[in-house]
């Protein structure tokens, strides 16, 4: 019966659009709490407390619904239009990466054969969403903190692209299934042969994400949020609720390419499609749980520390890795 | 083909929709009284080209334009455009009142292409509709047939990024040298 209502493209369309639409607030909200709870641990505080009843479950879901209540403001000089519409372009980046996210075999959006570059080129929307954010707010500490995030994504786009080739040349192939099914195939994943690629990658999503240790646009203490300044209500839930999900699919896909995504060793075919996205998302939050402890274990990088580590290390080591894993490739 | 028969496919409702759009926003780039509205435009433009190459199952190629042009074209020129000068709200003299030279040189390129297109492919039909092609093909296309035009291409960009470092340095002078005393 479900199979057969499936099976129709329009139903399987809106079935598809409803679990994404569910999907990023549940996991901005998990990511969101977990971030806040770990902090709490790290710093000896203990956190939300006492919406919920217990552990302070609830307190994502009153955070969203007071973002709902509070007034939209607009300030007067901003340009309205470009100022609505960036939150909007952000998510519209965030969910689209979701499409080539593999959860388990045969359970993927949609496994493009070009998936890896599909989700290196869409992620890009997310800083044209930043720019529009930056300039529109006609706040100066919003445009530098705009400039800030795009002079940062442009240098580290390139050793994220040649960290992902790597693994493409190793893989063969650009689909996320294929990836996938290349590293069950070789015996083990790709971080063995691609440790080097695999810490470039989890560097420069660091620093696509803003996260700590490359914050820099947001920089609480000066430029009070960067882009954010202006926003309130529920365009700044949109950023928000897009960081975390960012943060979850970033690490989906580090998961993919590197530690062998939804496959464990051991577990036989046939529960692998159901514990497949378990698996999955087990494995990428850990990497979500890594970048919380580099929040507060690490401080935050100089402007031109943050430009000299890409351009000066990151990618010509990025770019040695991929001749070498073509020569690897040939030679074997 | 009649009008009948082109009008009952899909892709061609998609493709008339996409293209209008498309066309819209890169006319609203040239007419836009803010140049970062126009930057803006682009966006779509570029956004509305790459859909064009999906509909024709290029998805390689849809999403190089995306990645490349999106990705870091326009958000150089937007860096660009932000960094220097960038006030909110309208720029009366933003558009000149030279057009007729640029609107005749517009439509002679037009012309070019159009005729060119045709001489060239005519009534042939791309036999890759609706099976991606895919990206092994491309690559292999690219250096074996077109291993020339992809060298030329390379050389011309690492001219302009010679030229490139060549514009945006500055030499010292040498009272600045001895300022920095002979460290740099």
């Amino acid at each position: 019966m479900i199979a057969d209502l499936l099976s129709n493209f329009w139903v399987a369309l809106v079935a598809k659009l409803l679990l994404v639409a569910l999907a990023i607030p549940l996991i901005g909200m998990v990511v969101g709490f977990g971030e806040m709870k770990l902090s709490a641990k790290m710093q000896a505080r203990v956190g939300p407390y006492f919406a919920g009843g217990r552990w302070g479950w609830a307190q994502l879901l009153a955070d969203g619904i007071k973002f709902f209540q509070k007034e939209d403001l607009i300030p007067r000089d901003a340009d309205k239009p470009v100022f609505k519409f960036a939150p909007v372009v952000v998510m519209m980046g965030t969910v689209a990466l979701f499409v080539v996210i593999p959860w388990g075999p045969g359970l993927i959006f949609r496994d493009l054969s070009v998936g890896i570059f599909y989700a290196l080129a869409i992620s890009s929307l997310t800083t044209v969403g930043v720019l529009m954010a930056g300039w529109s707010s006609a706040n100066k500490y919003s445009l530098i903190g705009g400039l800030r995030a795009a002079g940062q994504m442009i240098a580290y786009e390139l050793p994220l692209v040649f960290s992902a080739l790597a693994v493409v040349i190793m893989a063969g192939t650009m689909s996320m299934q294929g990836i996938v099914e290349a590293q069950i195939e070789a015996g083990y994943p790709f971080v063995i042969l691609q440790i080097v690629g695999f810490v470039i990658f989890v560097i420069a999503s660091l620093a696509e994400l803003s996260r700590i240790p490359f914050d820099l646009p947001i920089a609480e203490s000066e430029l009070v949020m960067g882009y954010l300044t202006e926003y309130s209500g529920f365009r700044f839930l949109f950023f928000f609720l897009a960081e975390f999900a960012n943060m979850f699919s970033m690490s989906a896909i580090a998961v993919t390419l590197f530690l062998g995504g939804w496959y464990l060793p051991g577990i036989p075919a046939d529960a692998l499609e159901y514990l497949g996205p378990v698996i999955l998302v087990v494995k990428s939050l850990i990497l979500v749980f890594a970048m919380i402890w580099f929040r507060w274990a690490f401080p935050r990088v100089r402007q031109d520390q943050l430009q000299s580590l890409a351009w000066k290390w990151l990618i010509p080591i990025s770019l040695a890795n991929v001749i070498l894993t073509g020569v690897f490739k040939v030679v074997l | 083909m009649t009008f009948d028969t082109w009008i009952s496919e899909p892709s061609n409702w998609a493709f008339s929709v996409v293209g209008l759009a498309t066309l819209l926003a890169g006319f609203r780039v040239v007419t836009a009284k803010n140049v970062v509205h126009a930057a803006l435009f682009l966006v779509g433009a570029m956004g509305g080209v790459a859909a064009l190459f999906l509909l024709l199952s290029a998805e390689f190629v849809a999403w190089a334009l995306v990645l490349v042009y999106v990705g870091a074209v326009i958000i150089l020129l937007l860096f660009g455009i932000m960094i220097t000068r960038a006030p909110t709200g309208i720029d009366e003299t933003l558009s000149g009142d030279k057009r007729a030279l640029p609107g005749v040189l517009a439509v002679a390129l037009f012309a070019l292409i159009t005729w060119a297109s045709v001489e060239a492919f005519g009534d042939a039909t791309l036999a890759t509709i609706g099976d991606p092609t895919s990206t092994d093909t491309l690559g292999e296309m690219l250096v074996t047939r077109f291993v020339i035009p992809f060298e030329v291409v390379g050389f011309v960009l690492l001219g302009a990024l010679v030229g490139g470092i060549t514009i945006a340095r500055r030499d010292l002078t040498p009272l600045e040298e001895e300022q920095r005393g002979g460290l740099a």
